[in-house]
Order: structure tokens, then sequence, then C-alpha cells
């Protein structure tokens, strides 16, 4: 059930000059939030802006005796409140309602992939914590525009997590986007060996990633992003098509629906 | 301290209202909030069928507002009545229909269909959508048009009926008039403003559908405006919406001319507001020492500057 705390600001760690990683003290939301969910957050009270933002919950933090104690969330500095986010400070209260939507699948039956593209990364990081501790071997297709937009590299090593890197200039990894190699992995695996693959980002890059996944004959799990108001299902303004049972596209709340869909059951436009 | 309120044959534990097209069908906020706490639940507007609504964008940020243009996606009111009312009638919500129609008959036929339904406590008509084109708004922007949906659904039931008025008139006291001689049982306004945004940059409109209706703490004080207009021009109860946020708002309403009110875009923002709006006004109660909330429905005192200045 989601909560609503004002959680003060533990930590805002700088990744770049547009992006960065906020800490908030909201223990009982992160004591129930699951990979792939993700809180509504407002900085202030006033009425400008008026509505919350969605952020996946990026980590779950612990204290010593793995106790949730907060929980942080990826930012990346586009407009008014993810400017005001990228200037929080520590002690600054933020309102933090959470955790809302349906969470990744978390017991693969083989491997996990996940594909991440620029601030897509966000709900991976929780997501290999939460595999690595099932054990699961995992793979991170990771693009960016650039080297210096890869972040957390060494998070998802320490996990024992494979990297594979694109960046569109080429300064770190592969030149290109991060379809390219996931469709040679494809290629190389057995289709007996079952994989499971999890992606996040622009959705031009969900709807390649389904494409690619559809045609190697295995199963996707894509996160959506959309223009939410609300984030419990009360607007409808965060709609996306997803087939129905008529094989019609019917359009579907992807706060309550999802935010994480299958990656063929959605009609990509 | 009493806080219950009536409308018509209804009695309201409180004046508070989730305005239709913000609280979904009720059902998704039934973890989160106890809906029988609620003065009334006003569902998302139905038609007949069900209805796939506009492509997104379907909402934009303004000043202390929000444009919306969702074009009434729906389940049709045979899916409301199967998949949800059950769930509205075991939390014990007090539940208005608000319902739409494209023809006079839809809603005829609307109101004759749930008027056989349990649970259901009163049907708003949805008169005053600004986002699509055929029905609704043609309805409530006609004076014949408003008279003759309301007396056509009063002919079918014994509901309460709320006809939802739109703020895109000339003079919406007019339209309140002729609900009420048409037999509404109260009148609810007001709907979004009509409006606009505009990326300049791509030079595109923000929003799908071109226009959208505006909402949020922006239009308060035209709605306070437009309540306490309709309160001089009819005798029917007012259920007034704007851009409440907070327990002042509330109040601002009752005392413009407001029996109740209806809260949207707010729970946007936070959906556990009701607890803090119904807080706010036993507060009130308790400072002014008012025992029955109806004591403040138009208890506007206009000459209080004139003696403010007189006494000083």
């Amino acid at each position: 059930m989601p909560i609503d705390v004002e959680a003060p600001v533990i930590d805002n760690r700088r990744l770049s000059g547009e992006y960065n990683v906020l800490a908030l003290a909201a223990p009982g939301i992160a004591a129930q939030a699951r990979p792939g969910q993700f809180v509504m957050v407002k900085v202030g009270h006033g009425h400008d802006p008026l509505l919350r933002r969605p952020f996946s919950v990026f980590e779950i933090l612990r204290d010593a005796s793995g106790t949730p104690t907060g929980l942080t969330i990826l930012n990346k500095q586009v407009g008014v409140s993810t400017s005001r986010l990228f200037d929080a400070a520590p002690g600054q209260r933020i309102s933090c309602l959470g955790p809302l939507g349906k969470p990744f699948t978390v017991d693969p039956p083989g491997e996990a992939w996940m594909v991440a593209g620029g601030v897509g990364l966000a709900p991976f990081a929780l997501l290999a914590e939460v595999l690595h501790a099932r054990g699961t071997a995992m793979t991170l297709f990771y693009g960016a525009r650039k080297a210096g937009e890869l972040f957390y590299l060494d998070f998802f090593a320490q996990l024992g997590v494979r990297l594979i890197l694109t960046t569109e200039d080429g300064s770190r990894g592969e030149r290109g986007r991060v379809t390219g190699p996931l469709e040679r992995e494809f290629a190389a695996r057995p289709a007996s060996a079952p994989v499971l693959t999890y992606a996040c980002g622009p959705e031009g890059m969900l709807a390649a990633v389904a494409r690619v996944a559809a045609r190697a004959d295995r199963p996707c799990e894509v996160s959506v992003e959309r223009v939410m108001g609300c984030g419990m299902g009360g607007c409808y303004s965060c709609v996306i098509p997803v087939r129905g049972d008529d094989g019609q596209p019917h359009n579907v709340r992807s706060c309550i629906a999802g935010p994480v869909f299958a990656g063929d059951a959605i009609v990509w436009e | 301290m009493d806080l219950s309120v009536q409308i018509g044959s209804l009695r309201l534990t409180n004046p508070l209202i989730a305005a239709s097209g913000c609280f979904g069908y009720g059902v998704e906020y039934a973890d989160s909030v106890d809906l029988s706490s609620l003065g009334g639940v006003a569902v998302k507007g139905l038609f007949l069928n069900p209805r796939e609504g506009h492509p997104p964008p379907r909402i934009v940020e303004t000043p202390a507002g929000m444009l919306n243009a969702i074009g009434l996606q729906g389940i049709g009111v045979h899916r409301f009545i199967r998949e949800k009312m059950p769930e509205l009638r075991a939390r014990r919500a007090t539940v208005v229909v608000n319902i739409c129609g494209s023809t006079l008959d839809e809603y005829v036929e609307l109101a004759r269909i749930l008027s056989d339904v349990e649970g259901v406590g009163a049907l708003e008509l949805n008169i005053s959508c600004p986002n699509i084109k055929e029905g609704g708004i043609t309805f409530g922007c006609s004076l014949t048009g408003t008279y003759d949906v309301v007396n056509g659904v009063r002919k079918v039931t014994r509901l309460p009926i709320i006809p939802k008025l739109t703020p895109n008139v000339t003079d919406v006291a007019s339209f309140a008039r002729a609900s009420e001689d048409a037999g509404a049982d109260a009148v609810s306004l007001v709907n979004t403003f009509l409006a606009m945004a505009i990326d300049v940059e791509t030079r595109r409109p923000k929003l799908s559908n071109i226009v959208g209706g505006l909402s949020g703490p922006a239009i308060r004080p035209i709605a306070v405006r437009m309540v306490y207009e309709c309160r001089q021009m009819v005798k029917i109860p007012i259920v007034g919406m704007g851009g409440i946020a907070d327990a002042r708002d509330v109040l601002e309403f009752m005392l413009a001319g407001a029996t109740a009110v209806q809260v949207g875009t707010a729970n946007f923002v936070d959906p556990f507001i009701w607890t803090k709006l119904l807080a706010g006004l036993e507060d009130y109660m308790a400072r002014h020492q008012v025992a029955r909330i109806t004591d403040l429905i138009g208890a506007l005192d206009t000459g209080a500057r004139e003696k403010e200045w007189t006494s000083s």
C-alpha cells in the first residue's frame, strides 16, 4: 500500500552536470519497494509546479543490520522539478509517495539481461541487487550519448554483472545503439538457454528491444515512462496502447497496469 | 459537530466529494483511502459503450494548474455496474455516477439503467466536458439543451440529478436556472475552462487534442465567483468545485453558496488530502463555534468591509 512521507534528503550526489542521485529518508516506502516500482515526488508545497513527478526506485538504503532506511532516485535535470531535485540540499524535505506500480518479474528461469538507455538505468540497480541475491547470472546492456554519461559501472561490476556498453559518439564501448550487441548476443545463445530481458529507456529503444526479443522468441519486460499526473490510476493521462484479449489495442494506465509490461503486449507506435 | 449535508434525497456525511475524472472509478483508491469517509465519490464519466479517449499527451502543467484532454476514456456503463459497483458497495462509498451522452436518448438510457442499480446515490450529468466534439458540451452550452437533458432524465429516475455545468458560457447562472426549472436536485460547477498551451520551440500544441480543460488552483477565484452568482439565481443546492487544495478553499466555496464541494486536481498531488480537509473543516468549526456545517452555506457577509471601515 502506498504511503506519502515528507522525506528528508540524506545525500545529493552529483554524477555529472545533469545527473544526480538523491537519497531520501523514506524507510516505510523502502521497506515495501520492489524492483521496477516507482515513487511520485514533489519538491515544496507550492502550486507551481503543481504535480508530482514519477521516479523509479533506484536503490534501497539499509543500515548495518539490513533494515531499510531510505531510497535513492536517479534524476536527470530537464525541467523545473528535476532542476529542483538536482539542487536539493541535505535536510530539505521532499514529498515522496510510493511504492507504486507493477514490479519486474524477479524469478527469471535462467539468465537476466538488462537493457538500459540513458536515465533508463533507473530501475536496474535494485533489480540487480535482488537478482544477485538469487544468484541469477546477469548482463547489463547500457547505452548512453557519451562515456561521461555511463554511471554506476563499478556498482554493477561488484554484483558480478557482465557489462556491455555502447555510446552514440563511440567514446566508450561500442559506437551506436544498445540494440546492436543485444541482437548479436541473442544470436549467439542457443534457443534452449532461457533468458529474460528487461528494458528501460526511451520508447524507441523499448520498441526496438521488444522487436529483437520477439524475433529471438524470448520473453521481455519493458518499463515505460509516459506523462503521468497522479501515479494512482486517477487521471488517465499516462495511457499506453496494449493489445487486449480481443486482439485490438486498448489504452491502459501505465501507472497501475505498468509501468512494467510484457514487451509484446504493447502496441508500439 | 455535524458535517453532514443534503443533496436532494441524498445525505452526505460531509461535504467532500471526489471529483469525476480525477478519482478513476474510486476502486483505484480503495486500499489507500477509506471511501466511506468521503461525502461522496463521483466516478469517471460513463457513456453506454466503452471509449478509448484521446492519444497522449493528455495533460500538461500550466502555472498553478494543468490542462487535460483525456477524451472521456471509459469502460462503459455495463462493465462499470458489473466490475466496479460491487467493490464500491462493499467499501460503503456514496456513489455519484457521472453520465455522458452523445444524444439526449443516451443520457435517458443511462439514467434508466443506473436507477435500478443498488448503491448508486445520485447521477451527475456531464454536459460540460470541453474535450469531445459530439454531445455533452453541446447540451451544456445551450439553455434549451440543458433543460431538455435534465428534463428527459428527470422523467425516468428518482435518483438525485446533478447537472455539471461548464464555465465556458456567458452566464453560468442562467444554466443553473434552466437546470432547476427542468427538475434538477442540484447543480455542480465548474467543469474545466477551455484552454491551450503551445511549445514555442516546436510550434506544436502541448496536447494531442490541441485544446484542453484548465483545472487547479489557477481557476479557483473564477469558480468561487460563479458559485456565488448561481447562489443568487437558484434555490437548489450547489456543488462547488475548481482548484480546491485545502480546507480554506472548501470554506470559500461554501460561504459563496455551495452545499458540497468536489476536489479533483489536488487529489492527484495528494491522494491522502481527504483527512486533512476534514481536519481543517473541524478546526474551523471549532474556532468559529459552528455546530452544523450547513450554517456556513452562503454565509458570506458582503457588508463586512463596510462595517470594518465605519467602526475604525
